[in-house]
């Protein structure tokens, strides 16, 4: 018989560094597919994690616009490194999916439905802008007058451990958004990492069952109190901010502001800063047939409101430019995801700065719309 | 500013997530060259008892192979013996559609959207204003409004298309009449045997006499024609919460979540195909938006 495991909800236990493998262990026995942060090709990916030898341990990343770069320090965090383009939504809202096939029988359509099922994940080392961003697009995909079954059924099993930030980039503005360094709730676990030990926050009664049994202790008012320092450290290295006071309105009562075109000049309508957004949710069909005209697959894939093809239809492009193309972005991420859904579409992440080829920054061009609308 | 006024109908859908229904093509009338009206039946009974849509919603329209259209439903909201798709020919899937015969199967999912205001319009007189294929969005408000013809006041349809045989619907104007709607209708180019009148539709407010009061306006058609038609009613004083219009963009998913119908803060699909113009109209002039 095992112990009563006496630890509940909300309360924070300390593991041994050296026993982190106990836990991706155990999640592993339960069935999940564990992933996280893992030095891949030169970057940083999300990929599977066996052992905590997967993760980037000694790693740090340096983000400017436009800019990243990998660098080994040889310290002994794992979680100290920022991470790369890949966001976990790439899991919960994959960018391609199958919907559906179709065979013609005597001039007749049947249906195949795809009776995979998504795998359950759990996500080791997810940020609070990370976490708000899985929040935010929960709100687009389960909604009251409609859900969208792929997402659902990963989001609902996906097992979260969240980390708390504490070497934030070049890049990041979480703090703006107040989306992190912090992670308060809304994941199973929520890890602070010092030196020698992980504290682990118990979010979830799912998060407790999953510690039952590993070599846990409480965590001591040192511990709770240095990691307490690591996070006020954190807020102050943020490299970017953004003033959010009515971002709505000021992106909305401006659409005709000049600032739009200026950007025509720089953008390259490359859709990156959508591909690597943890919160843009748009997609496309695509219909695939076979050459006998026999078969057909219907498959479900990313797009972006930078595509020429987004706002095409038969009359023409609703969106020929691309400064018409970015305005659309922003004034969405800031403006009308606000009415939409109750929330900004912006976490503060920093990868549309990070991974724009030409080096536009959010944060600038807002900075820049606010200077010409005060003038 | 950006306070919602949504209208949101609440009809039930008939497929889930990109799933189509079949339906069968049972005939097809060409209206005008490239326009065809295709009438179908669901080949589940189930389904054909139970699919009800109202005046100005669309269905998403399904060609194995090539993808989907959203086309409006053009025929009687009270009748759903047989659909009416009434399709211009113009792009991919469209160009698809009109290649297919009768006895052929297409896969249907719908019907979304909002829908133009019945409840609104009773007691009141009413101006459908349309241009082209706007005409057949608003078909099935003229045959409700013959259905219940004591119900609504003076009903003027203005309707214009670029040349005489590009005019849909001719036959029926009519009948339409014979029901006590004026019908005022305008091509852009006349032929030899036009007799009547050659301008655009915004030009037709011109032939009668409005009570602006006590008028609501419905429109649909090129941006541009909705553009003046709805100044031609401003101009009246007809109240912007008193004009409605159907507008048309890209869609893939009819639900409000693929992203690609957006204007401002609406998912046309969804929130729309018809808005209240006092809805639109922070959005109405901004260009590419």
């Amino acid at each position: 018989m095992q112990n009563e495991f006496i630890f509940g909800v909300n309360s924070t236990v300390a593991l041994q560094k050296k026993d982190f493998d106990l836990l991706l262990k155990k999640l592993q026995e339960l069935g999940y597919e564990v992933v996280g942060p893992r030095v891949d090709e030169q970057t940083l990916r999300y990929g599977q994690i066996n052992t905590m030898n997967d993760l980037p341990k000694g790693y740090i990343s340096k983000q400017e616009a436009g800019r990243f770069q990998l660098i080994h320090t040889g310290h002994s965090r794992y979680f100290d490194v920022i991470p790369g383009a890949q966001s976990w939504k790439q899991f919960l809202f994959p960018s391609r999916v199958e919907l559906f096939e179709l065979n013609k029988n005597a001039g007749r359509w049947d249906i195949n439905r795809t009776e995979s099922h998504s795998p359950a994940y759990a996500f080791i080392g997810v940020r609070g802008c990370e976490l708000a961003a899985i929040q935010i697009q929960d709100k687009a995909f389960i909604r009251e007058d409609f859900t969208d079954p792929f997402y659902q059924e990963r989001r609902e099993r996906a097992f979260l451990i969240a980390v708390n930030c504490s070497n934030p980039a070049g890049t990041c503005f979480c703090a703006s958004m107040g989306t992190g360094p912090r992670v308060e709730s809304g994941a199973d676990l929520i890890l602070t990492e010092l030196d020698n030990v992980f504290l682990l926050k118990i979010g979830s009664e799912l998060g407790r069952n999953v510690l039952n049994g590993l070599p846990v202790e409480s965590a001591s008012a040192f511990l709770l109190q240095a990691a307490e320092r690591e996070l006020e450290q954190a807020s102050k290295k943020m490299g970017r901010t953004l003033d959010t006071e009515d971002l709505p309105e000021l992106l909305l009562e401006n659409l005709d502001a000049a600032h739009w075109q200026k950007i025509n000049s720089r953008c390259l309508s490359c859709a990156n800063c959508t591909q690597v957004c943890p919160t843009c949710f748009c997609w496309d069909t695509v219909d695939t047939m076979s050459l006998n005209g026999t078969e057909t697959k219907r498959e479900r894939v990313w797009d972006s409101c930078f595509n020429p093809g987004y706002s095409y239809q038969a009359g023409g492009n609703t969106r020929p430019t691309i400064h018409s193309r970015y305005r659309q972005w922003l004034s969405h991420k800031f403006g009308t995801w606000k009415v939409q859904y109750g929330t900004l579409g912006c976490t503060g992440c920093g990868r549309c700065i990070t991974w724009c080829p030409a080096g536009i920054d959010i944060t600038e061009e807002i900075a820049a719309l606010r200077k010409e609308v005060k003038k | 500013m950006i306070e919602q006024t949504l209208k949101h109908s609440t009809t039930s859908h008939t497929s889930g997530l990109l799933e189509p229904v079949w339906a069968e093509i049972v005939s097809i009338t060409p209206e005008a060259e490239g326009i065809s009206t295709f009438w179908i039946r669901f080949t589940d009974p189930a389904v054909a008892a139970t699919y009800s849509f109202q005046p100005g919603q669309f269905n998403m329209v399904y060609i194995p192979g090539y993808g989907e259209a959203a086309i409006s439903i053009s025929s009687s909201s009270e009748d759903s013996a047989l659909i009416g798709h009434t399709i211009r020919f113009v792009g991919n899937v469209t160009r698809a559609i009109s290649r297919l015969k009768v006895g052929d199967v297409i896969g249907i999912r719908g019907p979304f959207g909002s829908a133009w205001p019945i409840r609104e319009m009773e007691g009141h007189d009413v101006i459908i204003a349309c241009g082209g294929v706007g005409l057949p969005p608003l078909r099935p408000v003229i045959y409700y409004i013959m259905n219940h013809r004591e119900k609504f006041g003076k009903v003027y349809l203005l309707y214009g298309a670029r040349t005489p045989s590009d005019l849909i619907f001719p036959k029926e104007y009519a009948s339409w009449e014979e029901a006590n709607i004026q019908v005022h209708v305008t091509v852009d180019r006349a032929d030899e045997d036009w007799q009547g009148q050659v301008g655009v539709v915004p030009m037709l407010f011109y032939r009668f006499r409005m009570d602006a009061p006590n008028s609501l306006v419905l429109t649909c058609g090129p941006e541009i024609m909705i553009r003046f038609v709805v100044y031609e009613g401003l101009a009246r004083r007809v109240q912007p919460e008193n004009i409605y219009v159907s507008l048309e963009r890209n869609m893939k998913c009819g639900q409000g979540s693929c992203g690609h119908c957006q204007l401002g803060p609406y998912f046309i699909c969804k929130d729309g195909p018809v808005f209240r113009f006092d809805a639109l109209q922070p959005y109405f002039n901004v260009e590419e938006f």
